[in-house]
């Protein structure tokens, strides 16, 4: 670490010698580990010529946890709860993807209601995330009021999610062949009525102390402009993709679950700018409840897990009365299922934007490797292109736009 | 119906026209669970990548991922993700490599590769030609080997602490309260080939001779990492090569092999 800021130091003198007094040398500066704005341990060096952003370097990996490697050495079970851990602001959007790329190895069902509790609890979380982002990017500019409003409704959310899994956020909630467990009547019309009358009174008092707010806007309007085709060639995603004007969402393009049921708009950008990206944020948030609905509306009856006892546990009644029940739940919770050999890319739209799950099976009871593709990597790498040029205050302001979590980031 | 995953449909006639497109670049196609792999010959890689992206509208690079594979003589896989937004599709692009042999940079097709090739570095050891900034990405500053390597231990080889006496953070070699537990899964009635402690009336040498060792990793030596590996793990270990490898186990509380006793 210190050798390279002196290669820099050195870099920079070489450049820029000081001939008189009215020369001013470039200086770098590090921005985090440990900074409120940088939504994790980021730290970002960066030079700067007076207060313009000249060049700036990501130094990601102070989260890495090596998720990947330890998920070598797990079942396709044990490895799931790896998955909340990403990012752990929109846990069941990472559990989305793995779930579905071990059902496509499996090639195995699922029943219609457990596909519906996948959607519906999906754009919870979408809600919930983009509560949390919404609410810190509007902060990091300066606005401390919405993000506290904000941060009911997450609280909110974070209750549902205890009552439906039993956890507040690592939930462990999708499972191979369906949800964990049904929910109970009084949950679902808990949220039906939180839906018409808490989520949109509190979100909508607290967007329009923003989105027409003059300081707000001269914070993000203009900034950081990515065009189409820088936002394709730098691997953008999801709503970073859609505030560059690319109606691309894998929920339309690609369904998955019984997303082809749904009925919803895609915002998009028409600036290409941070304030865009916010905005389409706040959209996807009333999109994501008008799906919610449509799933309450919708939701038949049935089983929630496969019935396939090779891959999903008996429930416990029939584990006390069946033999082969026992035995199922015996080795499923101890040797675990085993997967066809062959390799699967699978990415949902997470609230983020794509999140892929590269899984490689070799036949046995661990994955031979899974490869996690993180939204936050190729954002974050952009870092230094939509900077250039830009005042160093407009850092949070990209930062927060770009929505980045380093659970996820890192691995 | 089927799995409920995202569901994509292979235009008609996919598979030949990028066939047409790559030419005497491809090597193999494989078409395995509704997805394409195509494995292009490494050297061409830049050049099959830019014929893709052109011809075959795959705007977007999304991902590079990096498999091991100890076993054959190219171990390393690099599979590239690419995706059409126009048309709806992806598609894996594979070339394989080993330690030394470089694989061609696509940082200047798309500049998202920069940080997915240093992570593929970082955790393989592939290196990238044309790459200019490969520096490690995930790892600590100053790490030493490549952790996703097969024949990286999955707790490493060092543990760091904050040392109240030096007031800083010390690294140190690991040292694990428990052994590590690698549960053997195989069933002896599903061609387990080898043969099970205690029993007698197997026919005891011939099996584990012909047979491929179980996928158990017990000693440093059954890594499958190959004899230059294994040789510095004895070496490591100041094991003698004609003694047993498990006599590194000893006092360790971990269960003891049947031939000690």
């Amino acid at each position: 670490m210190s050798d390279y800021l002196e290669k820099l130091d050195h870099v920079t003198d070489a450049v820029d010698p000081t001939y008189g007094d009215t020369e001013i040398q470039n200086y770098t500066i590090n921005f985090g580990p440990q900074h409120p704005a940088a939504h994790g341990v980021l730290r970002l060096v960066m030079e700067l010529e007076g207060e313009i952003v000249e060049r700036c370097d990501p130094h990601v990996g102070l989260l890495h946890r090596g998720t990947e490697k330890l998920i070598e050495y797990k079942t396709y079970m044990q490895a799931l709860p790896y998955f909340d851990r990403l990012d752990y602001c929109s846990p069941l959007g990472m559990e989305h993807s793995y779930v579905l790329a071990v059902e496509k190895l499996l090639n195995l069902e699922v029943p219609l209601r457990a596909q519906y509790l996948r959607v519906f609890f999906a754009e919870l979380t979408r809600i919930c995330n983009h509560m949390l982002n919404l609410g810190s990017h509007v902060m990091d500019v300066g606005a401390m009021t919405p993000n506290l409003w904000l941060f009911e409704i997450r609280e909110d959310c974070l209750n549902f999610f205890e009552r439906a899994s039993g956890a507040r956020m690592h939930s462990a909630y999708f499972r191979p062949g369906g949800v964990h467990q049904d929910v109970p009547l009084k949950l679902l019309t808990d949220i039906a009525d939180w839906l018409d009358t808490r989520l949109p009174r509190l979100f909508e008092d607290a967007m329009s102390l923003v989105v027409d707010n003059r300081i707000f806007k001269q914070r993000n309007v203009d900034i950081a402009i990515v065009s189409k085709e820088d936002a394709l060639k730098w691997g953008f995603s999801g709503p970073m993709l859609r505030g560059s004007g690319i109606a691309w969402d894998i929920r339309k393009a690609q369904p998955y679950d019984v997303y082809d049921r749904m009925d919803f708009d895609i915002p998009v950008g028409t600036a290409y700018d941070c304030y865009d990206r916010f905005m389409v944020r706040v959209e996807e948030v009333r999109q994501s409840a008008r799906i919610m609905k449509q799933c309450l509306n919708e939701m038949p009856e049935g089983p929630i897990a496969s019935f396939d006892r090779k891959v999903s546990p008996p429930k416990r009644g029939e584990m006390k009365r069946s033999m082969e029940a026992l035995i199922h739940h015996f080795k499923l919770y101890t040797e675990g299922f085993h997967v066809p050999a062959g390799e699967v890319y699978v990415a949902t739209e997470s609230p983020k934007g794509e999140f892929g799950v590269y899984l490689v099976s070799d036949g046995s009871n661990k994955p031979y490797r899974c490869k996690i593709r993180p939204t936050a990597f190729s954002h974050l790498q952009a870092m230094d292109f939509m900077m250039k040029g830009h005042m160093l205050a407009d850092t949070t302001a990209v930062l927060g736009a770009m929505d980045i979590v380093f659970g996820e980031c890192d691995r | 119906m089927g799995h409920s995953a995202p569901k994509i449909v292979n235009p008609e006639g996919i598979a030949e026209e990028i066939g047409a497109i790559l030419g005497s670049m491809l090597v193999e196609t494989v078409d395995h669970a509704d997805e394409l792999t195509f494995t292009v010959v490494r050297e061409e890689l830049a050049n099959a990548m830019i014929a893709l992206r052109d011809m075959g509208h795959y705007q977007q690079l999304m991902e590079i991922a990096g498999v091991d594979y100890p076993d054959r003589p190219d171990r390393f896989e690099v599979c590239y993700h690419l995706l059409s937004v126009t048309r709806n599709h992806r598609v894996r692009v594979k070339v394989s490599t080993d330690e030394d042999t470089p694989v061609p940079t696509v940082t200047h097709i798309w500049p998202v590769a920069g940080w997915l090739e240093r992570e593929v570095f970082d955790m393989y050891g592939v290196v990238f030609d044309g790459n200019t900034d490969l520096r490690r990405i995930l790892t600590d500053y100053g790490f030493k080997g490549h952790p996703q390597r097969k024949d990286f231990p999955l707790t490493g080889y060092v543990e760091l602490r904050y040392s109240e006496e030096d007031k800083r953070v010390v690294y140190e070699p690991v040292k694990l309260a428990q052994d590590f537990r690698s549960f053997d899964f195989m069933s002896p009635w599903e061609g387990a080939q080898y043969v099970l402690p205690g029993d007698e009336r197997a026919p005891a040498p011939a099996a584990p001779a012909a047979a491929p060792t179980p996928k158990a990793t017990e000693s440093k030596a059954d890594t499958g990492a190959g004899d230059a590996a294994n040789k510095k793990a004895e070496e490591k270990s100041g094991d003698a090569p004609a003694k047993p490898a498990a006599a590194t186990d000893e006092g360790k509380g971990a269960a003891k092999p049947e031939g000690k006793a």
